[in-house]
């Protein structure tokens, strides 16, 4: 599913004394499969952008499509419970909106809302529960008695559980220890590649970005202001500072590094695996000379 | 001998006093924390750090041990002067704001201590200078980055002058720019004051920058000293779903490689320096 943004603006508050313009004609285009990164400092309009991925904020100018259906601003339309089930949205802390008795309740309350039988929403949340490696014996305890890790899993579930086709995550990692935002950013990344997910991944982390995503887009003041693939993007480390963004860790060694020697790596290494090796090689190649 | 801050005696604590099949959140830990010093606790989610912060403000009282609070154990009745010397700062910069405008949040709790009007005014200007936000004095709250509002929750922290200053994972929903910001201000303010820093932290690079780190596993202290011979454990962290500062992990991956090094680094720059000296300058 093909999503895009043409010419978006958005007011919130709009024609009150009040108004704020949070976005100022952002051109976006996310191919169906594809892993987009959306980064830019606080307040830069990521997140009101996402809220548009699923029409959540309608635009007071511009068109957005997702897939096949179009969301102009100022007119009503009637398949945005289409949407709402075909994209999935991880919100930020998103166990805070869990309430359900019971785990798989929980979980199994999207789907059937969407007019799921029970018994497929609860073999789904089965799956799920073993999907993102909770323990089976939480799945009849209550979401408020599990860890905070657990409960973002649980939450995480409860997204999945409607079978989206888009997959849009907001900080998604944002107070796990590192070993749970590992984790659940590689099943992230697996779910998108074995489900041909669309994801979207609005993110502070430049590291993230640089692993995960096929394509970046800076947000700043509102605009969209820079896209491309990530070693585009990371190349040029002056104008990530004036977005007041960074470079990835792996970068700014590899930069160090270059200065020290005075010569160049072959090529931008996006992660500190791939800097290793490339480090390894040029050892390699310095020996045999 | 510098004087002591916090000490924990054998601490106990359990959320469910009845159930006795839970194991406790708090399990016999102790540890003394001295006036002038950055500690870092770090552990993974669930090993008891949130749980420890609440036990040094008095939110929580253990089971058995003892909290002692400059030199006299917490108890109900030194509680509230107790907490007066302590500034907190959360994860959430949107969650601690009260005031309508920056100098009105950060007076306000010099307003709830009953300090004269003409000190108050004197001590929010002082703050808001040491943090670096005097500009936005009149500035409304939301108005400001994230690394801005954990700022001026620092300056409400220290406009009461406290001892300690406690950072509950303080800086982990800003963005780069923020954190480093925020981290920038804690060190100038080390530099000037006598300040005690406690951050509750999973970011590693900022456990580096403190004098001591505490590791807390399944609410048990399994760890204790400087970054350098804590992170030196390597491996052993990483089992405990912790990471390494980027300099250790990349030491690591270039040695998987065959790259040889003379020690896993903990800082870029050693790093730097060891694959000039023993790989290109020869």
């Amino acid at each position: 599913m093909d999503i895009s943004l043409q010419q978006v603006s958005y007011a919130y508050a709009k024609d009150t004394p009040f108004e704020k313009r949070a976005l100022y004609d952002v051109d976006l285009l996310i191919p169906s499969g594809s892993y987009q990164a959306i980064i830019g400092h606080t307040g830069s309009g990521k997140s009101t952008v996402l809220q548009h991925l699923n029409a959540l904020l309608k635009p007071t100018e511009g068109v957005i499509r997702i897939g096949g259906t179009e969301v102009v601003a100022g007119k009503k339309n009637k398949k945005l419970r289409e949407i709402r089930q075909k994209v999935g949205i991880v919100f930020q802390f998103p166990e805070h909106q869990l309430f359900d008795e019971t785990v798989l309740k929980d979980i199994m309350f999207g789907p059937m809302n969407f007019g799921v039988p029970e018994e497929e929403a609860r073999q789904r949340a089965i799956e799920l529960v073993r999907l993102l490696g909770l323990p089976e014996e939480v799945m009849e305890k209550s979401p408020f008695d599990l860890s905070g890790g657990q409960m973002r899993r649980v939450a995480i579930a409860g997204v999945l559980a409607m079978n989206p086709e888009v997959l849009v995550l907001d900080e998604p990692t944002a107070g796990l220890d590192p070993r749970g935002r590992k984790e659940i950013m590689d099943l992230f990344y697996k779910l998108h590649i074995e489900k041909g997910l669309t994801t979207i991944l609005v993110t502070h982390s430049m590291e993230d970005a640089a692993r995960y995503a096929d394509r970046i887009a800076i947000m700043h003041n509102g605009r969209c202001v820079l896209q491309g693939i990530p070693k585009e993007i990371f190349s040029d480390e002056d104008r990530l500072m004036d977005y007041r963004l960074e470079l990835p860790q792996s970068i700014k060694f590899q930069k160090k590094l270059e200065e020290m020697m005075n010569k160049k790596l072959p090529s931008l290494c996006l992660t500190e695996e791939a800097l290793a090796e490339e480090l390894a090689r040029l050892l390699k190649k310095e020996r045999e000379i | 001998m510098k004087r002591e801050i916090i000490s924990l005696q054998e601490v106990t604590f359990t959320y469910a006093e009845e159930d006795i099949g839970i194991r406790p959140a708090i399990q016999n830990v102790s540890y003394t924390i001295n006036e002038g010093e950055w500690v870092a606790i770090v552990g993974h989610n669930g090993s008891g750090k949130s749980t420890l912060a609440r036990l040094m403000n008095g939110l929580l009282f253990p089971q058995t041990g003892t909290v002692r609070i400059f030199g006299e154990p917490l108890n109900e009745h030194n509680l509230w002067d107790t907490r007066s010397k302590m500034g907190m700062v959360f994860q959430n910069p949107d969650n601690q704001f009260v005031g309508a405008t920056v100098q009105d949040d950060v007076a306000f709790a010099l307003e709830n201590n009953g300090i004269p009007f003409e000190e108050m005014v004197e001590r929010v200007h002082a703050s808001l200078a040491k943090v670096k936000m005097s500009d936005f004095m009149n500035s409304e709250p939301h108005h400001l980055s994230g690394g801005q509002k954990q700022r001026v929750a620092i300056a409400g922290a220290i406009a009461l002058q406290p001892s300690i200053l406690l950072l509950d994972e303080a800086t982990s929903m800003l963005d780069p720019q923020g954190r480093e910001e925020v981290l920038q201000t804690v060190h100038e303010l080390r530099k000037e004051t006598d300040l005690t820093v406690i951050s509750i932290t999973h970011d590693l690079e900022e456990a580096l920058l403190a004098d001591r780190v505490i590791v807390m596993n399944q609410g048990e202290k399994y760890a204790t000293g400087s970054p350098h011979e804590v992170f030196e454990r390597g491996q052993e962290l990483i089992d405990l779903g912790l990471d390494l500062p980027f300099a250790m992990n990349m030491s690591r991956l270039l040695r998987a490689q065959g790259v040889q090094l003379v020690a896993d680094h903990m800082s870029e720059e050693e790093l730097v320096n060891d694959l000039w000296t023993s790989h290109f300058n020869k």
